[in-house]
């Protein structure tokens, strides 16, 4: 309790006041409302829903990419649709978004250019200045030897990790996940699990610093010993659970569908 | 909705006809599509100010990375159509000379034949030809590019990496085709002038080189020069705009590509024509 009235005391990387989700495309109405969210820096929470739930609309709202049809969402401190464009590519940068499926990889670029793209695009970078950062991130996620391959020639779950790490090449201060592990084999799941939870206490890469992550899931079971808040989106609701001690203690009884272990 | 302005059977309608004879279906009809129209007209304005503010204000900005894009463009929709151009270029200075010169020769007026190839190659088909040849070969290339992009979501991904869209899809696109347009219209240019007077040469018509080409310089003014180079950069820019307008401005969904790309051809065809008659106009204060 105590240290979580420290970590209060700092500005939240995102805050949402009673947020409204709305989806993107089509007509469908409202998929979430009244959301009120922080999230503090080091936390690592996951966020549960069955499918529909609105769990890719709510974490576009959170990274800045869409509008809430309600309420307020700040990043960093600041209100995002108010700020200038520049301010709001800036804080952009500083959140590190992978989407769900293949991640969105752009298919005319091979794994490594996909990666070195938003380094080169910032910096402006030629190829040869962004070859080291490049190699580096490949090596740490293992995809060094599919470097040079298009995306489409590479398997879903090999794809999504290469967005991990285009997300990652401008060490981002928080990063958001949109279902990471929906559609994993069991060994692709456990170096998942193991790469976050090293993220989330500091690895080399960031020199050692924690950072903050969010993830969505369909099911909490296998993040239970590796995140440290848990939330749940449940009847177009906001529910949040709290640590692992309040995920265990819960009565809620959609838990116990979405708390079943995989594999 | 029952139609109010509808006869009912063996009504005299001939007291109210100057309003009822038109269906209410068609002034609906009608309507929608002009307000359609407007709106096409309007995204696509506000589109082009955007993509001119973008380009303007980031010129320098990511230079390693738009640069090479705006080189690749140019040999996609430039350098790699020279052959097609090559061919256009024959066909049309071929086609051009064989149909005039024998109406020439018939009222005794060949010294006019210069001039009939700056008016109609140099200041009408050849740079329409071009713009449509690219509209065809790459403009539909890149609707669908833009297009299967933005239904898979990649565009939000570029937005989420802090890429603008706009400065990495679209102003590569503007430039290169305006490049690419201009200069593949200086090349068949030429093309259809030698290859005109091949066929004059072939059907042994009595044209020296020297009085075809004195001919060919005294029709040219630098007015011709000055415009062809913005006429030329204009069709290319039009393409281009309404061809990314089409792929991105409005989220797709993959079936919906193809209904986009034929609506930017249509599109592109009717501005390009409207371009050329504002021209027009221009020739003819000259």
């Amino acid at each position: 309790m105590e240290n979580s009235e420290k970590i209060s005391a700092e500005t939240p990387l995102i805050e949402m006041i009673d947020a409204a989700i709305a989806p993107l495309q089509g007509t469908r109405s409202l998929e979430v409302a009244g959301v009120h969210w922080r999230v503090q820096p080091k936390t690592f929470w996951v966020i549960a829903g069955v499918f529909g739930s609105g769990k890719s609309d709510f974490l576009a709202t959170a990274a800045g990419l869409q509008r809430p049809a309600d309420g307020c969402v700040k990043l960093f401190g600041n209100e995002t649709f108010t700020l200038k464009e520049e301010r709001l590519v800036e804080d952009r940068r500083r959140i590190g978004l992978v989407f769900s499926g293949s991640g969105r990889l752009f298919n005319r670029l091979t794994i490594a250019e996909n990666v070195a793209l938003p380094l080169r695009y910032r910096q402006n970078f030629t190829e040869k200045n962004a070859e080291e950062s490049v190699r580096e991130i490949l090596e740490l996620t293992d995809l060094i030897s599919y470097a040079h391959r298009i995306p489409s020639t590479l398997a879903p779950n090999w794809q999504r990790r290469a967005a991990l790490a285009r997300a990652l090449i401008l060490k981002p201060e928080i990063l958001l996940l949109d279902k990471p592990l929906l559609g994993t084999d069991f060994r692709h799941q456990g170096w998942w699990l193991d790469f976050l939870a090293k993220l989330s206490e500091g690895c080399d890469f960031y020199g050692g610093k924690p950072i903050t992550i969010v993830a969505t899931a369909e099911d909490f079971g296998p993040w239970k010993n590796v995140a440290r808040q848990f939330a749940l989106l449940k009847n177009n609701r906001w529910q949040e659970i709290g640590g692992r001690a309040e995920l265990e203690a819960s009565g809620e009884p959609l838990l116990h569908e979405v708390l079943t272990e995989n594999v | 909705m029952e139609n109010p302005a509808a006869a009912t059977p063996g009504e005299d309608i001939s007291h109210r006809a100057n309003f009822s004879l038109l269906p209410r279906a068609y002034l609906n009809f009608v309507g929608r599509k002009f307000f359609a129209f407007t709106e096409t007209v309007y995204g696509l304005a506000a589109f082009g100010l955007i993509t001119l503010v973008v380009m303007f204000k980031k010129n320098q900005h990511a230079s390693h990375v738009v640069h090479p894009l705006i080189r690749s463009e140019v040999l996609r929709a430039g350098v790699r159509l020279l052959p097609m151009t090559s061919f256009l270029g024959l066909a049309l200075g071929m086609v051009v000379i064989g149909q005039t010169l024998f109406l020439l020769n018939r009222i005794g007026v060949q010294n006019f034949t210069g001039t009939i190839m700056v008016s109609v190659v140099v200041r009408e088909l050849g740079p329409l030809i071009t713009a449509l040849m690219v509209l065809a070969r790459v403009g539909t290339a890149i609707v669908i590019e833009l297009g299967t992009s933005r239904a898979l979501g990649e565009v939000e991904a570029l937005e989420a990496l802090g890429i603008d869209p706009v400065h990495f899809l679209v102003v590569p696109r503007v430039i290169g085709l305006a490049l690419s347009i201009f200069s593949l219209t200086v090349y068949l240019i030429i093309i259809a002038l030698l290859s005109g007077y091949l066929f004059a040469f072939l059907q042994d018509v009595p044209l020296y080189p020297s009085d075809y080409f004195s001919q060919l310089a005294s029709a040219l003014t630098w007015e011709d020069f000055a415009l062809l180079a913005l006429k030329t950069s204009l069709f290319g820019t039009i393409i281009a705009l309404v061809t990314c307008f089409q792929g991105l401005a409005q989220p797709l969904h993959i079936e919906e590509v193809s209904g986009a790309t034929t609506r930017a051809v249509a599109h592109s065809v009717v501005a390009c024509v409207l371009l050329d008659a504002l021209f027009l106009v221009v020739y003819l204060v000259m």
